[in-house]
């Protein structure tokens, strides 16, 4: 352990991330007294929402609201109650023992008794070989960001979710044409969403195919579609391809340290955010392959929040502040 | 919010004598005030701007009030940066990404 590490202060609760689950779980901590610290991400502070429109299935807000608008608000609500926010990522962890560690971008070293991990997930990409390439040249992942750069083009989501068919209907506002790239025949997205791409002129659907190939010189110009059932290959030219097939766990900080599932998202016990590792939680889509849900994360940070609060009082020692048992619920 | 800044905002009219004709070495970041990547990236930029000024100067473009360059450099996706030396784009970086490797990417032109 260097010197530096030795004089660090150590906190109660340090979480990384700041999606939903993150800034809900400082919410809780802070109130709680627990002073945490949250890694926001240097780029990806708010998560997953910074990149979304209007959010009309959050409780609360009976209009809807700009999934950047209501981080800004999850967070000014976290900084309120005293949360420190530090808008930087964390490049290495170390989980083990009673005190745990992590490292900044800058290489500063953190300490606390708790950990909270909240890293969300990330997009998943299609994995073929010119899909870097085109990337920021026809090849994109955010529709709310390059949607206006496609204005009266023929363009193409892939994917049949909730993202790509948010996405396909809001690239509408600018493109001549979306087509939807489906592996399947059907949508999996919610019906409400399902059905306004259905009932949409400008959605046109590509069923059962999957994209093989990515085409063009300093620009995109077409995709190759496999058909899934008969194998059959076709050339869609568009100058536009937004890629929604999905997310993983973002889990390269605790690969090899707390159990993950097969597919890689963090294993919990039971209802609980308890990891394999006394005084580390996790929550959100980090942890969970179901629901991932604004809400449903946000409701699992405050689980996060409440389980770190319970082992820190159980834990108490001489010595540390203890977080306030008053306010720890029966 | 810094009053102060130590990036410049370009535009499509003086483009030219912001970027091309600017006799040190210029990155451009072509943003918009709908891209939560944009402003993700802003303050880091802001920082290497700062603290890079004798060698580098950052000038911002807001893409959607300037269709014409915008338009003529074939930009599709935002944050995009370009690195321009003596009137030339030797530089390309798509997407928003951590100072560290934001740094990493513009070495060549900072040390």
């Amino acid at each position: 352990m260097s010197s530096a590490t030795d004089t660090q202060e150590v906190r109660d609760v340090i979480i990384i991330g700041s999606g939903p689950a993150g800034y809900t779980a400082a919410v809780y901590a802070a109130r709680a007294n627990l002073r945490p610290v949250v890694f926001e991400g240097a780029v990806t502070a708010g998560g997953a929402l910074m990149n979304t429109t209007e959010v009309e299935n959050f409780p609360g807000f009976k209009d809807g609201i700009m999934g950047p608008d209501l981080m800004e608000q999850m967070r000014a609500q976290a900084e309120r109650f005293g949360a420190e926010l530090i808008t930087d990522d964390v490049t290495s962890v170390s989980l083990d023992g009673e005190i745990k560690s992590v490292v900044d971008g800058e290489g500063r070293t953190w300490r606390a008794r708790s950990v909270i991990l909240a890293m969300g997930s990330a997009y998943r990409e299609l994995g073929l070989p010119d899909e870097k390439r085109l990337s920021g040249h026809g090849v994109s992942w955010c529709a709310t960001c390059d949607g206006f750069f496609f204005r009266d083009q023929d363009i193409a989501v892939v994917g049949g979710g909730d993202s790509a068919v948010e996405e396909a209907t809001f690239l509408t506002k600018f493109a001549r044409s979306v087509t939807i790239i489906h592996r399947r025949d059907e949508l999996r997205a919610s019906k409400i969403m399902a059905e306004r791409a259905l009932t949409n002129d400008k959605i046109r659907f590509a069923w059962n195919s999957e994209v093989v190939g990515i085409h063009g010189g300093d620009k995109l110009t077409s995709v190759t579609l496999r058909d899934t059932v008969t194998g059959a290959e076709s050339d869609l030219p568009v100058s536009g391809l937004f890629i929604a097939i999905g997310h993983d766990p973002r889990n390269e900080l605790v690969r090899g340290v707390v159990d993950l599932d097969p597919e890689g998202y963090v294993l919990v016990q039971g209802r609980s955010t308890l990891t394999n590792i006394p005084g580390v939680f996790a929550c959100g889509d980090l942890v969970d392959h179901t629901y991932r849900q604004a809400i449903t994360a946000a409701g699992s940070g405050c689980a996060a929040a409440l389980d770190a609060e319970r082992f820190l009082a159980a834990h108490e020692q001489a010595g540390m502040p203890a977080p306030d048992a008053a306010l720890i619920a029966p | 919010m810094a009053t102060d800044t130590a990036t410049r905002t370009t535009d499509d009219a003086s483009f030219e004598a912001d970027v091309l004709k600017n006799g040190k070495v210029t990155l451009v970041d072509f943003w918009a005030p709908w891209c939560g990547p944009c402003k993700a990236i802003a303050p880091v930029l802001e920082e290497i701007a700062r603290d890079h000024s004798d060698k580098l100067d950052v000038v911002k473009l807001n893409t959607d009030e300037n269709p014409q360059v915008t338009g003529r450099l074939g930009i599709t996706s935002i944050p995009t940066m370009h690195v321009y030396k003596d009137g030339e784009i030797v530089k390309t970086i798509v997407g928003a990404m951590p100072k560290p490797k934001l740094l990493r990417e513009l070495e060549p032109f900072i040390n």
